[in-house]
């Protein structure tokens, strides 16, 4: 077809679509899609963004996802982003039925972005901070060696997981406390002095010390923000590598979202798409074409959880039972029917990944799709749990903290010395060693000092360490 | 744009480069990372029992991208069966270390290491741009092999039929332009340009490789696999080097025999050890088949030095003859699980000729340096 008139009809069919998705109640930004060759939208999905930085980790990355589609094994249909306005590829030779079926998915994922508690503080204009850093990476290259930065970066994307994606919470509980603390002063000095203060004192005074005490622990409370307890703690950081190392933790803070919200941004997109097209009117070919890609997108695996279809499955199950409660959940819970479309945008404005398995994978949904948890057991990896709620739970293990081992920083200066300890707060999953040992390194580079990490090995407390020169490992 | 609110472009993305930069510095590093573990990936058993594909998969753990997780092995995962999966059943199972992957695509558990694809060819420059050309001196009287025709010039005389067309039509574009006419039209006769061959002659140098096995009660698989690992370089790198290498498998016992390659690398027989028994006949196949003249001859000998005592000092005889026909000759031996004291390797230390190498092997990254000293630039120098 001639790209003009597909264009034209592309055009034609967004209007329809974006008409439909707004009747059904979506609410999404403004939209820019962009047609593009297959290599762009890879190394889009590479980098995550239309513009990053430079380094190699992206292009193994890109390269593994184009010599999948060069062998056919894979492709990406979309890439969305999120931001206002938001921006979505669609792929080029991408048959139009198949554009018109992103292009609804994608409008639910900006409804998503839009409207997901978790996504609030989500830099809208990340496209255009993530150009200005790209630039930024690149003149320090230029001033400190391709070599220096490319190393830097290595170190920092080391631990580029380890964020407080919550931290905007505690900043207002700080806050709280902090004025809290300043109203009980001003209440004080409000109080007329009295022979008698010297008691009142005396209280004070001893509760100073134990303050000082507390003062003198370094971090005061054990941090979980790892990157940011090293670029405002470390002596060993010049100003370029604080300002890469801020770049790569804020662009985790943008994506930390995505991550936590996977199960249910792509059930959502999966559940409007499928409303959408079918209300939109196809032909016989295209709605075979249409059933075959969808199907192909809910697929199952039996060693991985498809978050379209788990996600999918949820909406649809909450819609039901929401619009048709049973005698005892309207007496419960005091469900009066017909609420299941109210429900489920509620739950799309409120809850992540975690909380929306928690809440809402039910036994009859677990024992229907055929969920289980397997492990390995000698060269076989064979299904070990069957039981609703263990599945749920495990399924819930694997999503907390985004999937990664919770690290907080307890002293950063462990034996007086400057040394940095952290802690894994061990849940039953152990860390794999041969990472460890190869990521303290990283992290000495950063800190400058010796870095141990406690953790659980066997169901013993174990300390690895790393001084610069060597590796040990002591059971404590 | 329409409704104010969506807009659908198309735009040229043909200079867009970011991902395939970046893909280069991948791949830069991959084989940086690949030349720096050359000696565990030289005796890589997908390399050397490769099945005739030209890609191979190489592990390279230094472009894993390391940070604190867990031990996936160890963590339960989710999945989803069909409707009646039951409590042990088999997910999956690893492919067994040497078979390929049975498995369609998607279906494994994580990867948990990086795999890099490399072609052989690629793997075998990485390695061979290290070593040096051994003695690799043209033979006297190189062999006549034919008297070919090469088409290399350019003329502005010549044969009708051998009008170089693309050179022809560059002309008229050239001359119009400088006429201030662009375009093609208006072929003269100034604009003709002929194909215009000469006769040369190509020379055929050609390269024998004597293996040679010790295939002894003692030489377990262990030790075939490293000499086949060794073998296998060395055949490929002579092939860089000689427009023709042949190889010629001699195992022995207490007596040699020529056999095949598929019988070299896996029969073993019991029995001792005379390893003088396969000089003698080594020496025998280059008096009857590869005239010294005509031939660069590599021979190489692997055994574990389990040999008869009262035989060493014969065989350092036949080495000295062998020394007079041959390029280079070594000798691999290989420290297995036994380990013994008085082996032929001492007894070659009286052996001063530098066209002689010995190495030992104690495994399998010991392959890579073998090959080193064998092929060094340096013991190249010394001979002339």
């Amino acid at each position: 077809m001639n790209p003009k008139d597909e264009l034209k009809i592309l055009e034609d069919a967004l209007q329809v679509i974006n008409a439909k998705a707004k009747e059904l109640g979506l609410d999404f930004y403004n939209m820019f899609f962009e047609i593009c060759p297959a290599d762009i939208i890879y190394t889009f999905g590479a980098y995550g963004m239309p513009t990053r930085y430079s380094h190699w980790t992206f292009g193994k990355a890109y390269h593994k996802m184009k010599t999948q589609y060069d062998y056919n094994l894979g492709r990406i249909y979309e890439m969305v982003i999120n931001s206002n306005p938001c921006y979505a590829f669609l792929l080029e030779g991408n048959s139009i039925i198949q554009n018109k079926l992103v292009m609804a998915h994608v409008l639910a994922h900006c409804d998503f972005f839009k409207n997901n508690a978790y996504f609030k503080n989500t830099s809208r204009d990340m496209v255009e901070s993530m150009a200005a850093a790209s630039e930024r990476f690149r003149e320090y290259e230029f001033k400190h060696g391709r070599a220096k930065v490319e190393l830097f970066i290595d170190a920092a994307l080391s631990i580029q997981e380890h964020i407080e994606p919550r931290i905007m919470i505690r900043k207002g509980e700080e806050l709280r406390k902090r004025r809290q603390n300043e109203h009980k002063r001003a209440n004080y000095a409000e109080h007329p002095e009295t022979p008698y203060d010297d008691l009142w004192e005396l209280e004070e005074v001893r509760k100073d010390a134990s303050a000082d005490e507390k003062e003198k622990k370094f971090p005061k409370e054990p941090e979980k923000d790892l990157m940011l307890f090293i670029i405002e703690h470390s002596k060993e950081l010049e100003d370029w590598q604080r300002d890469i190392m801020s770049v790569i933790r804020q662009e985790m803070f943008y994506f930390w979202p995505q991550m936590e919200t996977k199960i249910m941004n792509e059930g959502w997109a999966t559940y409007w798409h499928l409303r959408i097209m079918r209300d939109i009117h196809l032909d016989v070919n295209e709605t075979i074409e249409f059933a075959k890609m969808h199907s192909g997108i809910i697929q199952t695996s039996r060693t991985r959880i498809n978050p379209y279809t788990l996600g999918l499955k949820i909406f649809e199950d909450i819609e039901k039972r929401w619009d048709n409660p049973t005698s005892e959940e309207k007496e419960r819970y005091g469900r009066s029917g017909g609420e299941g479309k109210e429900k489920i945008f509620e739950v799309r404005a409120n809850e992540n990944d975690v909380s929306f398995l928690r809440n809402y994978l039910t036994k009859e949904l677990i024992e229907e799709m055929d969920l289980y948890l397997y492990k390995k057991v000698g060269n076989e990896w064979r299904v070990d749990e069957k039981d609703w709620e263990k599945v749920r739970d495990g399924l819930v293990a694997g999503l907390t903290n985004g999937g990664y081992p919770y690290i907080t920083v307890q002293n950063g200066d462990y034996n007086k010395n400057g040394e940095l300890y952290l802690k894994h707060h061990y849940e039953g999953t152990e860390l794999d060693v041969y990472y460890v040992e190869k990521t303290l390194p990283y992290l000495y580079s950063l800190w400058g000092h010796t870095i141990h990490l406690e953790t659980v090995l066997d169901n013993k407390s174990v300390l690895f360490s790393f001084n610069g020169e060597k590796s040990s490992k002591k059971f404590m | 744009m329409s409704g104010g609110d969506f807009v659908i472009s198309r735009e040229d993305w043909s200079l867009h480069r970011k991902g395939e930069i970046d893909r280069e510095r991948h791949r830069e590093k991959v084989r940086e990372a690949i030349k720096k573990n050359l000696a565990d990936i030289v005796s890589e058993e997908s390399i050397i029992m490769h099945d005739g594909r030209k890609v191979i998969k190489v592990p390279i753990r230094s472009l894993d991208e390391f940070h604190f997780r867990f031990d996936y092995g160890k963590q339960k995962h989710g999945g989803q069966g069909d409707g009646n999966s039951k409590k042990g059943d088999v997910v999956y199972a690893d492919p067994q270390k040497g078979q390929g992957k049975s498995k369609g695509a998607g279906e494994e558990p994580g990867v948990d290491y990086y795999e890099a694809d490399i072609t052989i060819e690629e793997l075998a420059e990485m390695i061979f741009e290290d070593l040096g050309l051994p003695n690799l001196e043209q033979k006297k009287k190189p062999e006549l092999a034919s008297e070919s025709v090469e088409f290399k010039d350019v003329r502005k005389k010549g044969i009708a039929s051998n009008i170089d067309r693309k050179r022809t039509i560059m002309e008229v574009i050239k001359r119009n332009a400088l006429r201030g006419e662009p375009g093609l039209h208006g072929i003269t006769p100034e604009d003709l340009r002929y194909k215009t061959w000469d006769n040369t002659f190509k020379y055929e140098s050609n390269a024998v490789v004597l293996a040679m096995m010790d295939t002894s009660g003692s030489m377990g698989p262990f030790e075939k696999y490293i000499a086949r690992s060794f073998f296998f370089w060395m055949v490929r790198f002579l092939r860089t080097k000689y427009n023709n290498v042949q190889i010629v498998f001699l195992a022995h016992h207490t007596e040699a025999k020529e056999t095949t390659e598929e019988e070299f690398f896996t029969k073993g027989t019991s029995g001792g050890t005379r390893c003088s028994s396969v000089y003698k006949l080594a020496l025998d196949v280059i008096e009857k088949r590869y005239s010294p003249q005509d031939y660069n001859i590599y021979a190489f000998h692997f055994s574990d030095g389990d040999n008869l005592v009262s035989d060493n000092d014969n065989c350092i005889k036949l080495i000295n003859d062998l020394l007079k026909v041959c390029n280079m000759v070594g000798y691999g031996e290989i420290e297995g699980a036994y380990y013994y004291t008085s082996t032929l390797r001492t007894a070659f230390k009286r052996i001063g000729n530098p066209k002689f190498t010995s190495v030992t092997i104690k495994d399998k990254s010991g392959v890579y340096p073998a090959l080193k000293k064998f092929f060094s630039q340096t013991q190249g120098e010394a001979i002339n």
